[in-house]
């Protein structure tokens, strides 16, 4: 056999071991389900909360029919069911999982194996992903579509746009939480990083307040940041905020940040190769 | 006093393990403030759009949002379980801490106190008594005991539920997840309870009160009327879910069999 060849089979090998990576996830993640059913009730129950509360806001703020920021009640409403429940879909604890692989520092061991470490992580965060948008995103829809006033688009093309866009979300804010779990080789201890990344990105990414809502000066700050490509980007297409061409434009945004993303994320991969020292072994 | 020594131990341990981590300390602080700093923009942000929630004005949402600051604060510097299920089930630790004198409740809390916490507290304070002068609340000879009582019960309120979640973990081994989850519910407490519909509210108020660790104890402080009466119950409150906490807690540990391993 020439060396090409054992090059072209290793590939092929190395593809089915991501594939079944994504596989086992998934198996895992359905090992688990109980949980999401009282994910679902949860999620439901956050979406009702803000949506008395918008509720509220608006009917004080004169009359009901009004728009603020440019989303008028029902908008808003449809805005919050489905960024809560695209936030069911593409959240994981890769993060968690990294720094815990390195403090405890089993990482080594998975180094020396012949695959990409972080490659690894997406895979299996994809195959938690696709069983969040399977078992919790689509049923959570579901019930809170039942119980508040959510509008679904009508156009199709703001569906296709919307679901493309979910799985950028998916990606951008799994690169965010890897370069968070990443940096654990750099601080030791990420504790505090972790949790500060994720409220920064409930709230810079639109998921708490649509960022059009932000005094001036702050929403432009947001728009040169990558966290309104997760939430709020997405959410505007699906209430119809953004139409037509300019699904093309957000959806620019976004690869725009997957790709730049990529950078700091293998320059991570790369500087942690070459510094892994492990606590204590 | 046996007790009280302890608590003292635990807090020396905690300084000198806190100090070879020295940056941590910070980085938590702020991380807690940001998380705080976010449902403060929250407030801000409606009220950039509405003079008022169902007739409350910003000042007082913010003098609310202060007072829970306060057990808040208290509560995830004593109360801190987030990987009780992972530390002491699935490592065993359960174990070594059952075999000492002290309740193991009590070891558990200790072990995982949390002094940047406080900072959230003291931020509360500061909160109440800038948004509480602005507001020309007067300040009486029971308003420094009452906030004492208050805070006491809602800590108490916490601690009873999140020690109920937790105790869930002796009977499944699986990560049960529930209590990140709870983390985004607790903020409701904090918004006037009557924008809401009926099922919230009784949820927010007799299943899981977290409105009185928010709204309704500061309701006193505020003056407001309508919700007098249903403050003076944070105290009942607190006994009875701390009480089934604690319950709950030590039907688990009778239950606990050990990892296995």
């Amino acid at each position: 056999m020439s060396s090409l060849e054992t090059k072209k089979s290793g590939r092929k090998l190395l593809l089915g071991a991501y594939i079944d990576f994504i596989r086992i996830r998934f198996l895992t993640m359905l090992a688990y389900r109980v949980n999401y059913y009282t994910g679902i009730l949860i999620y439901s129950l956050n979406i009702g909360v803000n949506y008395f509360t918008w509720k509220a806001i608006y009917g004080e703020g004169g009359s009901a029919g009004a728009a603020l920021g440019g989303f008028t009640l029902t908008q808003m409403t449809s805005y919050l069911a489905v960024s809560w429940m695209a936030r069911a879909f593409y959240f994981n604890n890769l993060d968690r999982e990294i720094s815990t692989d390195i403090r405890d520092g089993s990482i080594a061991i998975q180094f020396i194996r012949p695959y990409n470490y972080v490659m690894v992580k997406m895979m299996q965060g994809l195959g938690e992903g696709m069983f969040r948008f399977m078992l919790f995103m689509i049923p959570g829809m579901t019930i809170a579509m039942l119980l508040f006033p959510v509008q679904l688009p009508t156009d199709p093309t703001a569906w296709t746009g919307f679901l493309v866009m979910l799985f950028f979300s998916f990606l951008i804010n799994t690169q965010i939480n890897v370069i968070t779990g990443l940096s654990a080789f750099f601080v030791e201890n990420n504790e505090g990083m972790m949790r500060m990344k994720r409220v920064i990105v409930d709230l810079f990414s639109g998921l708490i307040v649509p960022i059009s809502l932000f005094p001036g000066w702050l929403s432009s700050i947001l728009k040169l940041l990558p966290f309104q490509a997760i939430t709020y980007l997405p959410g505007s297409v699906f209430t119809g905020q953004v139409k037509g061409v300019g699904i093309w434009n957000v959806l620019g945004i976004q690869i725009f940040w997957f790709l730049a993303l990529l950078i700091p994320m293998v320059w991570l991969y790369h500087a942690a190769r070459q510094r892994l020292f492990v606590q204590g072994g | 006093m046996y007790y009280l020594g302890l608590i003292i131990e635990y807090l020396k341990n905690y300084m000198k393990t806190r100090l070879t981590y020295r940056a941590d300390f910070w980085v938590e602080v702020i991380s807690d403030l940001l998380f705080q700093a976010t449902n403060f923009i929250f407030i801000l942000v409606i009220f950039m759009h509405t003079n008022s929630l169902a007739g409350w004005s910003q000042s007082e949402v913010i003098f609310v949002y202060g007072f829970f600051m306060v057990p808040f604060g208290l509560f995830g510097c004593f109360v801190n379980m987030w990987n009780f299920s992972e530390r002491y089930i699935t490592k065993g630790e359960m174990d070594r801490v059952l075999t000492r004198p002290a309740h193991n409740l009590f070891q558990i809390f200790l072990e995982n106190i949390d002094p940047p916490s406080l900072f959230g507290s003291i931020i509360g304070l500061i909160i109440m008594a800038i948004s509480g002068t602005q507001l020309g609340l007067p300040f009486e000879w029971w308003t420094i005991p009452a906030l004492i009582i208050l805070s006491l019960s809602a800590v108490a309120i916490y601690a009873g539920i999140y020690t109920a979640l937790t105790s869930l973990s002796f009977y499944s081994d699986a990560p049960t997840g529930i209590i990140p989850l709870m983390y985004n519910i607790q903020n409701y407490g904090r918004y006037p309870v009557t924008i809401y519909n009926r099922a919230i509210q009784v949820l927010l108020t007799w299943i899981l009160p977290f409105a009185f660790v928010g709204v309704y104890p500061a309701a006193i402080f505020l003056q407001r009327e309508e919700m007098m009466k249903i403050a003076l119950l944070t105290p009942v409150m607190g006994a009875i879910f701390a009480g089934i906490g604690l319950v709950a807690w030590n039907y688990g540990v009778k239950r606990y069999k050990g990892a296995g391993s």
